[in-house]
C-alpha cells in the first residue's frame, strides 16, 4: 500500500454526540440491536463503527467500540451487541438500557473495512457470530440499491436460533437471485438440516466462495481466531491479500 | 458535550484491576491479548525475512534474519494501549534499539526528521525520530520470551509502547527515513498523525 501524501484539510474533531435509544431489537437470547437517534449525525459508510461512552454516577466512564448494523439510508443508527459474560458495558447495553435512555457517541470510524454499492466486483461476506453486524450495514446498503453486484454471505453461527437477522436476511435473499446466504452451525443442528454442519473449513470455502479469477471485494468479520483461520485459508485458495478485509472481534469487549 | 449523561445502573467493574496512573483515558485492562489487523496475517519464512534502512532512494543498511539476531538486544517491560480501548500491562518484549540499529547502519546521527515504516501485507505507519531514539522504539522480535506469533506481527515488529499500538507495526520490514512527513495507513483513514494515547489521541483532530 503506498503512503498517501497527507493534504493540509482543516480537521475537524469527532465530538461526542447525543444517542438517545429509540427502540431495542431483541436479535437473540444474548444479542439486542440498539436503534439510535444521534443529534447531527453526519452519516457514515457501511462498515465503519463508532465509540460510545457511558458515564456512571461519581464520574467513572467507559468507552467501548461498536460496528454500525444499519445502512446509511437508514432513519435511525443501529448498533448491534451481543453480551460478554462477565463484561462491564455489553451486560448494560443488552439487559439495562431502556428506549429513551441516552449516552455518548461519535463516529463513524475507520476507512478501511468499508464497502459501497459504487464498488465493482462480486462481493464476498464471511462473518462468524456477532461479526455479521457491520456485514448487515453492507448487506442493508447494497438491498436499496437499483443495480446489485452477485453477493454472498456465509455466516458461521452456534445455532439456527443464534442466528442474527435471520428473518431479514432470508427475506433479502428470497427477493434477490443475486445473494446467496450459507449458515454453518457449528453446535447445534435442526432436525433436517441439510446446511452446512461444524466450523467454515477450506472445502466449504472453495465451494461456496467466488473464484479468486472474479477479483470478489471480500470482508471477514468475528472473533480473532475466527478470523485468522478463515483469512488465512482465503489466501491458500489464492485470494490476493490486498482483496481481504478484516476486522476482528477481540474478546474484551466487555 | 457539556455534560454526559448518567446511564443509571451503570456501574464500574474493572477499576480495582486498573491503577488509576496506569491507564490512559477512555482504556481498560485487558489480560487477553487481541489481535488486530486490517487484513490476512502474511506468511513469512525466516529464510527470506530481511530488514532495511532506506534513505531517499538508497539503501542505508540491510540484515538478513541471522544478521539482525546478532545485532545488540535489549529487553523492555512496558505497558501497551491499543486504540481500540484495551490495555496490557506488564508486557515484556525484546528486539533491537533504533538506537542500535541506527549504529549498526553506520549512522551516528537520523539523517532525516521523520520514519515510515513498511510491513509485509502493505500496511504503512508514519513517525516522528524523536519517538524512536533515546531508547524509546525498537524492533522486537520476542514477547514473554519467546519468538512474536505472527499474528501478533512475528517474526518482527515496530515496538513504541508510549503511542497507540497501532504505531508498533506489525511484521515490519523497512524503516524509511522522510524528510517531510507523511501519513501512513490509518493515519490516512481518520486516525490521529501522531497518537498519544496520555492525550488520547485517537482520531483526527483529537
Amino acid at each position: 500500500m503506498r503512503a498517501i501524501e497527507s493534504v493540509a484539510l482543516p480537521v475537524r474533531r469527532l465530538e461526542w454526540q447525543l444517542a438517545q435509544v429509540r427502540e431495542i431489537v431483541v436479535e437473540t437470547i444474548r444479542v439486542k440491536s440498539l436503534r439510535l437517534h444521534v443529534t447531527g449525525w453526519q452519516g457514515h459508510r457501511p462498515g465503519q463503527h463508532v465509540d460510545i461512552r457511558l458515564t456512571a454516577e461519581g464520574g467513572y466512564q467507559a468507552q467501548r467500540s461498536y460496528s454500525i448494523a444499519s445502512a446509511p439510508e437508514d432513519e435511525l443508527l443501529a448498533l448491534t451487541v451481543e453480551r460478554v459474560n462477565n463484561g462491564e458495558v455489553s451486560p448494560y447495553l443488552v439487559d439495562e438500557l431502556r428506549a429513551g435512555d441516552q449516552f455518548e457517541l461519535r463516529g463513524p470510524i475507520g476507512g478501511y473495512f468499508v464497502w459501497t454499492a459504487d464498488m465493482s466486483g462480486p462481493l464476498c461476506l464471511i462473518a462468524g457470530g456477532a461479526g455479521v453486524a457491520p456485514l448487515m450495514a453492507m448487506l442493508r446498503h447494497r438491498d436499496g440499491q437499483s443495480s446489485r453486484p452477485l453477493t454472498l454471505l456465509l455466516y458461521s453461527s452456534r445455532s439456527l436460533d443464534d442466528v442474527i437477522y435471520r428473518e431479514e436476511l432470508d427475506a433479502m435473499a428470497r427477493c434477490d437471485p443475486k445473494l446467496g446466504i450459507v449458515y454453518a452451525l457449528t453446535r447445534k443442528q435442526p432436525e433436517g438440516w441439510t446446511g452446512q454442519r461444524g466450523r467454515i473449513d477450506k472445502a466449504l470455502l472453495a465451494r461456496v466462495c467466488f473464484p479468486p479469477e472474479q477479483n470478489p471485494k471480500i470482508f471477514v468479520c468475528g472473533p480473532t481466531t475466527f478470523v485468522e483461520y478463515v483469512a488465512t485459508l482465503l489466501v491458500e485458495l489464492g485470494n490476493d491479500p490486498l482483496s481481504i478485509k478484516t476486522e476482528r472481534f477481540g474478546p474484551t469487549g466487555g | 458535550m457539556d455534560t454526559a449523561p448518567i446511564s443509571r445502573g451503570f456501574k464500574s467493574r474493572r477499576e480495582e484491576r486498573a491503577p488509576k496512573n496506569r491507564l490512559p483515558p477512555g482504556q481498560h485492562v485487558t489480560t487477553d491479548f487481541p489481535v488486530l489487523s486490517a487484513g490476512p496475517t502474511p506468511l513469512n519464512t525466516l529464510e527470506k525475512w530481511t530488514l532495511v534502512v532506506q534513505l531517499g532512494g538508497s539503501q542505508r543498511g540491510k540484515w538478513n534474519w541471522t544478521e539482525f539476531e546478532a545485532l545488540p538486544q535489549t529487553t523492555k517491560k512496558t505497558d501497551i494501549h491499543c486504540v481500540t480501548k484495551w490495555s496490557k500491562l506488564d508486557t515484556t518484549w525484546q528486539g533491537v534499539t533504533f538506537d542500535d540499529l541506527l549504529k549498526a547502519a553506520g549512522l551516528a546521527e537520523p539523517p532525516a526528521p521523520y520514519i515510515m515504516a513498511h510491513c509485509d501485507g502493505g500496511y504503512t505507519t508514519n513517525l516522528p525520530v524523536a519517538d524512536l531514539i533515546d531508547g524509546k522504539g525498537m524492533i522486537a522480535t520476542r514477547y514473554e520470551g519467546l519468538p512474536i506469533p505472527a499474528e501478533h506481527g512475528g517474526p518482527a515488529r515496530l515496538f513504541v509502547p508510549h503511542l497507540y499500538f497501532w504505531k508498533s507495526a506489525k511484521w515490519v520490514r523497512s524503516m524509511r527515513f522522510m524528510e517531510r512527513d507523511e501519513r501512513g495507513f490509518w493515519e490516512s483513514l481518520g486516525y490521529h498523525n501522531y497518537g498519544d494515547p496520555w492525550k488520547e489521541q485517537r482520531y483526527e483532530g483529537d
